[in-house]
């Protein structure tokens, strides 16, 4: 039987990987397709009951790319339970009849890179390793891009004076970088992208409200997971800032987080995923004078809970306002929303009527 | 005055740490058994979302903390890379740092580099202003008590494995199964049915986290693998397994799904809650009794 190779969804960050896997082999590939109800209700009814919410978002993605003919999937990996997803999904669709396999990159936190090439060269034994490499590299280098575009647009989205041009110029950028024709051109097309996002007009007045949104890192990245918050807060007209995106834990996170342990003096020890990032940022973020600060994660996200007393002493200790919302599949929408209105009122209050 | 919480990194190194006291002569102050009142105190002090053990442990800090000038509050990270711990294992020193006053007495354990128990201890006895022979000498009487305690106890379990009596392994952290207020009260029932315990945790180690590969190849949590692997151990000479685990346990919530789909033996899988009564769970252990019984 083919090889047909999946993966699971996460924002945006599908097109480089699909960029990648058709340039460096002849494999069939099926695109995750985006999150939707029924993608949650798929992952929910065959997950643990108590696991947290990634799981059930990406089990959910793998079932339907399975129903359109995948065989070969990828999980991503991790640390904390991330690292051990693979397994137990694995079992549960072997368990469902699906002839399928799946492996894991990132293994409890820690990966090599002979083990991935093995898998590749298991999927496509005619997978040439310069190539392989080069294209990585064209991928990293279009996550960068990517989020460097994501971050000076959410900090003028709030603000845009015709509606949707910062999507609907997003949407044209990421087309074109799916055909991009090499590192130089993959440059080129940025260099373009970035003057035209710095031409649309905004109407950005210097005492807007700013808030800061730190948490776990799916639920921080992935829009479904999260009821598209951010642009929740666009719509309220909010700057926004977020740290965590895939170039940041892909390529600075490891060296930043020992700074981050030298400079912070309540904190001793690295305490499981980002959990010593977010308290960091929250500093940071209060230092900078943020009007607000958003945690978000999944449900059971054990690393997060261990951690939001001291990210709540902290805020407190600064006097800025720290909101925690908790995601999980059956999360009421409604409830989210009332609360991050009240969330708003308060910060504009707190901000205008002094 | 050392304070040494009853829960968690308790009930894996604890021993050790009170022989140790007793041969340097450093006093300490073991919390009490948990009890509703522990459990309210953690509860006050918690994130809602936190598991049960977890409370639990906080609740057991709350008490020592009014208590004691010093809190015994180690750190565990790793065993090597593939023998990882909780991530509140590696949380929990700097949560206690941060949310009490109190001085703490603490160590890392971290195979990667190089830290261990044996340096930790000595560390702790410098810091009490010890000499390094009389620390040394302290070292060796604390481990050697404890292996020759631990060395019964697993002998012990291993024999139970021959009795006629039906035998129900126990697969559950050993802060859950020996803590008075998680394992202890669903052992006694299961004992009282007549059945005999077999214990995951008193087996030797070394040889269950490697069998443990048998169950799960990725599994990279010590404390999960150490457990585990004792199924592969005696899978032929129990008649069932009984899953222990607080709600909601991250390690758990996946190891024991995953498990429970491969192993083909009866099993009962309890979710400790803090709201718990037992009453529910009375009924389950009996008709899982009978079930073994037919």
């Amino acid at each position: 039987m083919d090889k047909v190779i999946s993966f699971p969804k996460l924002d945006n960050y599908d097109i480089p990987a699909f960029y990648v896997l058709s340039h460096i082999s002849s494999l069939k590939i099926i695109k995750p397709s985006k999150i939707t109800s029924k993608t949650i209700e798929l992952g929910s009814k065959y997950s643990p009951e108590f696991v947290c919410t990634p799981f059930k978002y990406t089990l959910g993605t793998f079932i339907e790319s399975i129903e359109k003919g995948a065989n070969t999937l990828i999980q991503f990996g991790g640390g904390c339970r991330y690292g051990y997803y693979g397994e137990l999904q694995e079992q549960i669709l072997k368990d469902l009849d699906y002839p399928i396999t799946l492996d894991s990159l990132i293994i409890g936190g820690k990966t090599d890179i002979k083990r991935i090439i093995k898998i590749m060269k298991s999927y496509d034994p005619s997978i040439k390793l310069f190539k392989s490499i080069y294209y990585t590299l064209i991928g990293i280098q279009m996550i960068k891009y990517m989020d460097r575009i994501d971050d000076y647009i959410r900090l003028n989205i709030g603000f845009e004076i015709n509606k949707d041009s910062f999507i609907n110029l997003k949407e044209e950028m990421l087309n074109d970088f799916s055909h991009a024709k090499g590192l130089i051109n993959l440059h080129r097309l940025y260099r373009k992208y970035y003057k035209r996002f710095k031409k649309i007009p905004i109407n950005k007045p210097k005492d807007c409200l700013k808030i800061g949104i730190i948490g776990e890192l799916y639920t921080l990245m992935e829009p479904s997971s999260n009821y598209e918050i951010e642009k929740d807060l666009a719509s309220h007209h909010i700057q926004i800032k977020r740290y965590t995106n895939v170039s940041y834990l892909l390529l600075k996170k490891r060296k930043l987080v020992k700074k981050y342990l030298k400079k912070l003096k309540n904190i001793k020890y690295r305490m499981g995923a980002d959990a010593v990032d977010n308290i960091y940022h929250t500093k940071e973020l209060c230092k900078k004078h943020y009007d607000g600060i958003i945690h978000i994660k999944s449900s059971f996200c054990t690393p997060e809970i261990a951690v939001m007393p001291i990210i709540n002493k902290i805020a407190k200790e600064n006097n800025v306002p720290v909101i925690f919302f908790s995601f999980d599949t059956n999360t009421s929408e409604v409830g989210i929303k009332t609360r991050l209105e009240a969330f708003y009122d308060m910060l504009e209050m707190r901000k205008y009527n002094e | 005055m050392i304070g040494i919480p009853k829960s968690l990194f308790y009930y894996y190194d604890g021993k050790i740490w009170t022989n140790f006291f007793d041969y340097l002569k450093i006093d300490y102050v073991i919390s009490p058994d948990t009890n509703k009142e522990i459990i309210e105190m953690g509860k006050s002090i918690s994130n809602d979302e936190m598991c049960m053990s977890i409370k639990s442990y906080l609740g057991h800090v709350a008490y020592l903390s009014k208590r004691c000038k010093y809190l015994l509050i180690p750190r565990i990270e790793n065993f090597g890379d593939n023998n990882q711990t909780c991530t509140n294992f590696l949380a929990m020193y700097d949560l206690v740092n941060n949310l009490f006053g109190n001085e703490i007495i603490n160590y890392n354990i971290n195979l990667n580099d190089n830290e261990t128990l044996k340096k930790g201890l000595m560390y702790i006895g410098y810091k009490f202003g010890k000499k390094k022979s009389l620390i040394k000498k302290a070292l060796n009487y604390a481990l050697k008590r404890y292996n020759k305690e631990r060395k019964k106890d697993i002998l012990n379990n291993i024999l139970k494995l021959k009795k006629s009596k039906k035998k129900v392994l126990i697969i559950s952290h050993p802060y859950n199964t020996y803590d008075t207020f998680v394992g202890q009260p669903i052992i006694k029932l299961l004992k009282d049915l007549d059945i005999e315990i077999i214990y995951s945790d008193l087996f030797n180690k070394n040889s269950t986290n490697k069998l443990s590969k048998k169950l799960s190849k990725d599994l990279y949590w010590k404390y999960s693998k150490d457990i585990i692997g004792s199924i592969e151990l005696v899978k032929k000479n129990i008649d069932g397994i009984l899953f222990l685990s607080t709600f909601p346990c991250g390690l758990d919530s996946l190891v024991n799904e995953l498990i429970i789909r491969k192993i083909n033996i009866p099993y009962l899988n309890i979710i400790v809650d803090d709201l718990d009564s037992l009453s529910g769970v009375e009924t389950r252990v009996e008709s899982f009794v009978d079930i073994l019984n037919q």
